[in-house]
């Protein structure tokens, strides 16, 4: 049995037509964080919605030897945690109560203690203080890291994370990004939309680059986030710098005019 | 810190089953009320007698509480309690805080089934003509539905397609009953307009059994439901990933709500209000864990209901107006200040 998340030759539908196809990408490893980049409507939330199984999908999906698509739905979002872009309603439910519904929902966990976990996935994100409060009072940042408690709660193999820092804060993006690098360290394998390149750069260990549905590169962030590659598959003229720690800082200079 | 934040979720929890207890004593409080209130008046006393067979009893009362008001204060309870499971499980999986059977046109499709049945004075093969009106009001609510399931599918839609499906559906049903209305008898017309004002005057024990087995078929399945239904509260993508089938979800949830709202509205006519406010009220009560939620709407609903039927016979003295002008009239406002109130506080 191969570990990892495999993609070949993979296609997926959205809104009626093939947004994704074609598409194969270099294994994903246990352990590793891979950013998917590319500007908007490349095809980043289509692909992941794809593999979480929200769209319609062919090709071949392969988690840990096994097909997707021959999972069961149960089983697969016991593998699967998906983080959507949307975040959750706004319902008179507390979230600890969010948290044990993504937990027992599914039917993958039927014991007392799922208050319990749920409780330990809401210390961990440093949002236990909040376990009691309604859903529909929280901030759109507090929302954001009650999605992702919601996401890791199943403790899945594969974590899919679309956007997840589009509504925190400096500070609450940093811990949430170090609590999904912990989460991989744990041998599980996690893939990030992103926007923020140098973000990316800083978390991700491979960076894909979707450009018009397909893969434009792959690789570690060094060898991707090339000013070449920032003028051709987003239409800017940007430089890439390291700082003095070594990271590398993108800088936008201005819009390229396309041919 | 973490022992004191789950005991709070437990209290919280256990409270919510309190509540839930406290509201289905409230409805059988409101079941002997029903029951003593009439054009004689009976006190608790001879209606408890006459309920557990005291020797001491006339016979005349125990007529009048088993034979002449049990069956309709059984049958405001039934249809209370139907109206809001159907109200509360649409709420949910239609994502429409406003979806109930009467706001998407199922209501009305009845009337227009009940009203066909009578202007036309159609009888069903093999029924007792009193049971054709009920009949074909419960197929045309059922037609409604899976009419406005089939469109919904067709279009690939969401649930807006569904909604606004069901609104037209209510103005197309609506716009037929006033043609079978304009080219009705003085004599269907009376009956007909007493149909769509909602009674429950005709209920009987066959009636209310049927419409107690339908509940007793639908509810265990609601119920097992609850967590799904909860995690639909999040959103669809959300619901999917958690590995809820909601497309399944749905489809079952609609068919249970078709049943009940059909059944229920073609034994009493068109009752709004209950089915949209039993819900809200629930809610607001014990939040929208649906293990809660769904039972504190079941009895909410029944008990609305009940005390709506005592009041359709206390407003005008001597007279039985018709419970749905009730549940709407004194519902409404009182339906409007929970919101505000709600609104107030958030």
């Amino acid at each position: 049995m191969r570990e990892g998340l495999i993609l070949r030759d993979a296609a997926v539908r959205f809104g009626g037509r093939d947004v994704l196809k074609g598409f194969s990408l270099a294994p994903l490893k246990p352990g590793e964080v891979t950013v998917l980049a590319g500007p908007n409507g490349a095809g980043k939330s289509t692909l992941l919605k794809g593999i979480a199984r929200l769209a319609p999908v062919a090709g071949e999906m392969i988690l840990d030897g096994e097909a997707l698509s021959a999972m069961p739905a149960p089983q697969r979002a016991r593998k699967i945690g998906f983080m959507p872009q949307s975040l959750p309603s706004a319902a008179s439910l507390s979230v600890l109560e969010c948290v044990i519904a993504a937990l027992r929902a599914g039917g993958a966990h039927h014991g007392p203690d799922a208050a319990e976990k749920a409780m330990a996935v809401l210390v961990r994100l440093g949002i236990s203080h909040l376990a009691l409060d309604a859903l529909e009072k929280l901030s759109g940042g507090q929302r954001q890291m009650v999605s992702l408690a919601q996401a890791t709660v199943r403790d899945p193999r594969l974590l899919l994370l679309d956007e997840p820092t589009s509504a925190l804060d400096l500070a609450r993006q940093v811990r949430l990004l170090s609590e999904v690098r912990r989460i991989a360290s744990e041998g599980r394998i996690v893939l990030a939309v992103l926007h923020d390149l140098a973000l990316a750069a800083r978390w991700a260990d491979r960076i894909a680059v979707l450009h018009q549905g397909r893969l434009y590169a792959e690789g570690p962030p060094a060898e991707v986030v090339t000013p070449a590659m920032l003028a051709e598959v987003y239409g800017v003229e940007a430089r890439v710098e390291r700082c003095s720690k070594g990271a590398l800082t993108v800088l936008i200079d201005r819009e390229l005019e396309r041919s | 810190m973490t022992e004191a934040v789950l005991a709070a979720y437990h209290r919280r929890n256990r409270r919510r089953a309190v509540l839930v207890g406290v509201m289905a004593v409230a409805a059988l409080l409101a079941l002997l009320t029903d029951l003593m209130t009439g054009p004689s008046g009976l006190p608790l006393s001879q209606v408890w007698g006459a309920l557990t067979g005291a020797e001491d009893i006339s016979r005349g009362t125990r007529v009048i509480v088993w034979d002449v008001r049990l069956p309709v204060a059984v049958m405001a309870l039934l249809v209370g309690a139907a109206l809001a499971m159907a109200g509360a499980e649409m709420q949910t999986v239609l994502e429409n805080p406003l979806a109930e059977p009467f706001t998407l046109g199922v209501s009305a499709a009845a009337a227009l089934g009940a009203a066909t049945a009578i202007v036309l004075g159609l009888t069903l093969p093999f029924l007792p003509p009193v049971w054709s009106v009920s009949v074909n009001a419960f197929l045309f609510a059922l037609g409604a539905l899976a009419l406005l399931q089939l469109l919904g599918r067709l279009r690939g839609g969401g649930t807006e397609v569904l909604i606004l499906f069901g609104i037209a559906l209510n103005f197309a049903a609506g716009a037929f009953l006033s043609l079978l209305q304009f080219v009705s008898s003085a004599d269907a017309l009376q009956q007909l307009v007493f149909w769509t004002m909602g009674s429950l005057a005709s209920a009987n024990w066959a009636s209310a059994a049927i419409l107690a087995a339908v509940l007793i078929c639908t509810l265990p399945f609601a119920f097992r439901a609850s967590w799904q239904l909860t995690a639909l509260r999040m959103g669809e993508d959300q619901a999917r990933s958690y590995g809820v089938d909601v497309t399944a979800l749905r489809r079952w949830a609609l068919l249970r709500v078709s049943l009940l709202a059909a059944t229920a509205v073609s034994m009493v006519g068109i009752i709004g209000f209950v089915g949209l406010a039993g819900p809200h009220i629930a809610r607001m009560l014990v939040g929208e864990d649906h293990r809660f939620l769904l039972p504190a709407s079941v009895l909410t609903g029944a008990l609305v209901m009940s005390l709506a039927s005592v009041l359709a016979k206390l407003v005008v003295p001597g007279v039985l107006l018709p419970v749905g002008l009730v549940t709407s009239l004194i519902g409404l406002p009182i339906f409007f200040a929970l919101i505000l109130r709600g609104r107030g506080r958030a």
